[in-house]
């Protein structure tokens, strides 16, 4: 695995893992942005342009594009998150070449008013399908509770009122904001020769708009501690989301912060699942740890009988309460450790999820870790880091929001954040 | 004269085959149903016999009585019986009596009484039948090897055992046949002085009928979820790949006819697909498409007449297109090794061996415009499984 990385004079990074016994090889566009850099005005039009970008450009037109991708048998896609936004494809290591060359013709897209007018209706049905689907919804709503004010409770989708709303001229002035050479990385990894890579990637941008996109309101937040019931007759279960702050995307305590989002949630072998899911008390429990630019954040959330909801609420505190007064065992931590180091070495495996890996890292980081050095990085965690992680963040502040057919429900009492053993040395 | 042998497997996984005779006069039907003992629950060995007993004890409109003397009336010799993996259904007659045989096969099959009062009767003969193992040394010795030499459940004693007996209800029973008798897994074979073309269309119309079907399930939703499938290939059939391909120009790719026509060009839907799905006797293609009540009727018509549209050409280009999605993502699986062991797997258990890469490379680059077309217009689906979910029923077409 060789890593190699170049800055274009317009402000393009390009940047490429090299693994010549890969079977594939994908290529991406990362643009850092998303719906927190968005306008009120704007909601949701990061998304929608991601879906535009696909409508074709002066040299392309939709269906062409489309043919083209899959004219060269590419496994492709894109997706739009609170803060970035990654057009990507993976192919046999003959057609990367011309992947590269069709992502990044769509970079320049032409937004024509048709294309513009038949894809909102794609977009409302994209809405649509969410809006059916509790379990997506309260995440929504819980994310926009917790942020508040702060711009990463912008809602990806936006609304079907705000996507209504929306001219094809706030589209095009977001993409001229926004899709500037600076704020794009273009990633590769997999089988590739980098030189050849390099060259045709330069040529192709070589136009691209030099300048300086700005983010706004890095800070970060400890939530708004709210409690928010959602009453909704048609669904069966509870859906119960509990947001707490957590370390931002470049803190060290990053790998701390994953690793103990799985001692506490992950699906299975987690202390949730031997207090909520093994005794069946709820049908799913999880923990995860979000990062973002200057923020982060832990979404646990469970989904339950309603009958339940109550004492399951009670059971989430009391564990995170636990976490924090008693803290964790070396061997939990040792069993974490085991388990994401199994999972990055499988997605290792495949270039598609190294190059997410690896353009993100660097989007983050401006970094590169190998799989083995990544791998590292989590051997080396320690249980105190797992404790400052503790102290630095109050993992008890958290804001609750709830989804499902009960009309009422109490929010248990929450312990106030206690003194952590440590923190009363130092 | 040289025998023929015929085979079809219909589209609900019954197979039939038959091999034509012409120098006799009879004929002989018999019928394996995946229902032997390895299938008997643990608490209840035995069931399998019991019911292989209990089955013949009326059916459809006839009682035990009208049934014996029915097929006593075609001189249908017969006789029902449990094995280790089938309850075997076996009947010889003259040929000319073969549609009333299976006439009376398909109602004992279907729609067998399982009499409750007989239950008792029925269960007394069992438990007489296992005593007599006793009396019988030679036996004994024999399915006493057996059991210790096969592993459960395959070297079990289909008579089971006297405590097992003494567990089966009517209701258990019921629940057996009811679990068991499918035809996804039975075979019926047919041999003697017979033709083809009348007796699968009997067969069909008796055992196989039209799964087509309708159903709407009403849900206040923002978004009606519509479902379709229609009967495929399976796994290791000559035209397997050719099937593949059908459902790629469908659905292979976002240039594909259905993303084309449902989303790029209508924007009627966010998601829209089709898949080819697939168990070891039957294959279907499944499609979804999820949308606003107002377009949901627009989007099912569209579906539908892409489907039907294949059958009216294939493109040079969509095939080439799809040959090198299938290429790319055959080669770039062998990156992961989670994706091989699962496709390993797959190859073992439909087809008893692992194929190698080149095998299924040449498998992809057989399909032709032509070999698609030719397979759409053999298979090309008479009725459709339609189930949507939503707050309004849609028109489902003829």
């Amino acid at each position: 695995m060789t890593f190699h990385q170049q800055q274009c004079s317009n402000g393009l990074t390009i940047i490429g893992e090299v693994i010549p016994e890969a079977r594939s090889a994908a290529v991406g566009f990362f643009v850092r942005t998303g719906s927190r850099d968005e306008t009120v005005e704007e909601s949701g039009v990061s998304h929608f342009l991601e879906h535009m970008l696909f409508k074709g450009t002066k040299k392309r037109d939709a269906a062409q594009v489309n043919k083209d991708f899959d004219k060269i048998g590419a496994n492709y896609n894109a997706f739009t998150s609170e803060e970035n936004t990654v057009f990507y494809a993976s192919t046999l290591p003959e057609y990367h070449q011309d992947a590269t060359e069709i992502l990044a013709d769509i970079l320049r897209p032409s937004l024509r008013s048709a294309d513009f007018e038949m894809e909102k209706k794609v977009i409302i049905e994209e809405i649509g399908m969410y809006e059916d689907n509790p379990g997506w919804m309260v995440f929504d709503h819980a994310r926009k509770l917790f942020f508040a004010d702060h711009p990463l409770g912008n809602s990806v989708l936006g609304t079907t009122q705000s996507i209504i709303d929306l001219k094809r001229d706030q589209m095009l002035d977001y993409f001229q904001r926004r899709y500037i050479a600076s704020n794009i990385t273009l990633v590769a990894s997999g089988n590739f020769n980098w030189d050849t890579f390099l060259k045709k990637a330069e040529k192709l941008t070589t136009n691209w708009k030099f300048g300086m996109a700005r983010r706004d309101h890095i800070r970060q937040t400890s939530g708004s501690g709210e409690f928010k019931l959602l009453e909704k007759k048609t669904t069966t279960q509870q859906n119960v989301v509990m947001i707490c702050p957590g370390p931002p995307a470049a803190s060290p305590l990053r790998y701390a912060a994953n690793l103990f989002a799985m001692i506490l949630g992950d699906q299975s072998g987690s202390r949730l699942y031997w207090s909520l899911v093994d005794n069946g008390l709820a049908e799913s429990a999880d923990c995860s740890f979000h990062e973002y630019d200057g923020a982060g954040a832990f979404y646990t959330s469970f989904s339950c009988d309603p009958k339940q909801t109550h004492k399951n609420l009670e059971i989430v505190i009391k564990q995170i309460h636990e976490l924090i007064t008693k803290g964790i065992t070396e061997e939990e931590l040792e069993q974490a450790k085991s388990k994401v180091l199994s999972r990055i070495v499988r997605a290792g495996e495949k270039t598609m999820n190294r190059l997410q890996e690896v353009g993100m890292t660097w989007v983050y980081l401006r970094k590169y870790k190998s799989v083995d050095e990544d791998m590292q990085t989590y051997e080396k965690v320690n249980l105190r880091q797992i404790q400052q992680l503790i102290e630095r963040y109050p993992l008890l502040r958290l804001t609750t929001t709830s989804m499902g057919p009960l009309a009422k429900l109490k929010m248990p009492e929450i312990p106030k954040q206690p003194k952590v053993p440590n923190a009363q040395h130092s | 004269m040289a025998k023929q042998v015929f085979q079809h497997t219909f589209d609900n996984g019954l197979t039939l085959i038959a091999e034509n005779m012409p120098h006799v006069r009879s004929a002989t039907i018999n019928i394996i149903v995946p229902a032997g003992c390895a299938y008997d629950p643990a608490n209840m060995p035995g069931i399998s016999s019991v019911l292989s007993e209990i089955i013949l004890r009326g059916a459809g409109k006839n009682n035990s009585k009208e049934l014996s003397l029915a097929m006593d009336g075609i001189g249908l010799d017969r006789s029902c019986s449990a094995g280790t993996n089938h309850i075997r259904l076996w009947g010889a007659t003259l040929s000319r009596n073969l549609p009333k045989t299976i006439d009376l096969f398909a109602d004992i099959i279907l729609k067998p009484h399982l009499p409750k009062s007989d239950i008792e009767s029925v269960k007394l003969l069992a438990a007489q039948e296992i005593m007599s193992i006793e009396d019988d040394p030679k036996q004994k010795v024999m399915l006493a090897l057996r059991k210790i030499h096969f592993p459960s459940p395959l070297g079990n004693d289909r008579r089971g055992t006297l405590e097992g007996l003494k567990a089966i209800t009517h209701d258990a029973l019921t629940k057996f046949w009811k679990k068991n008798f499918r035809p996804s897994g039975t075979i019926i074979s047919v041999a003697g002085n017979i033709e083809w073309e009348p007796l699968k269309a009997q067969v069909e119309k008796k055992l196989s009928p039209g799964k087509g079907g309708t159903s709407h399930i009403t849900k206040d939703t923002q978004q009606v979820q519509i479902g379709i499938a229609y009967p495929s290939v399976t796994y290791g059939h000559k035209d397997f790949y050719a099937a593949i391909g059908a459902v790629n120009v469908l659905s292979g790719g976002m240039s594909s006819r259905l993303f084309t026509e449902v989303r790029e060009k209508r924007g009627l839907c966010y998601s829209v697909w089709a898949s080819y799905q697939n168990f070891k006797e039957v294959a279907s293609v499944i499609c979804y498409a999820g949308t606003t009540t107002d377009m949901a009727q627009e989007t099912l018509d569209v579906t539908l007449k892409q489907i039907g549209n294949l059958t009216k050409g294939i493109k040079e280009e969509e095939v080439k297109r799809l040959k090198i999605g299938l290429k790319s993502s055959m080669l770039i699986q062998e990156e992961s090794s989670s994706a091989r062991a699962g496709s390993i797997a797959v190859d073992w258990y439909y087809l008893g061996r692992v194929r190698p890469l080149e095998e299924i490379q040449k498998s992809i680059d057989s399909i032709t415009t032509k070999s698609i077309l030719a397979h759409v217009k053999e298979y090309n689906p008479k009725e459709f499984t339609i189930v949507t979910l939503g707050n309004k029923q849609l028109k489902y077409g003829k």
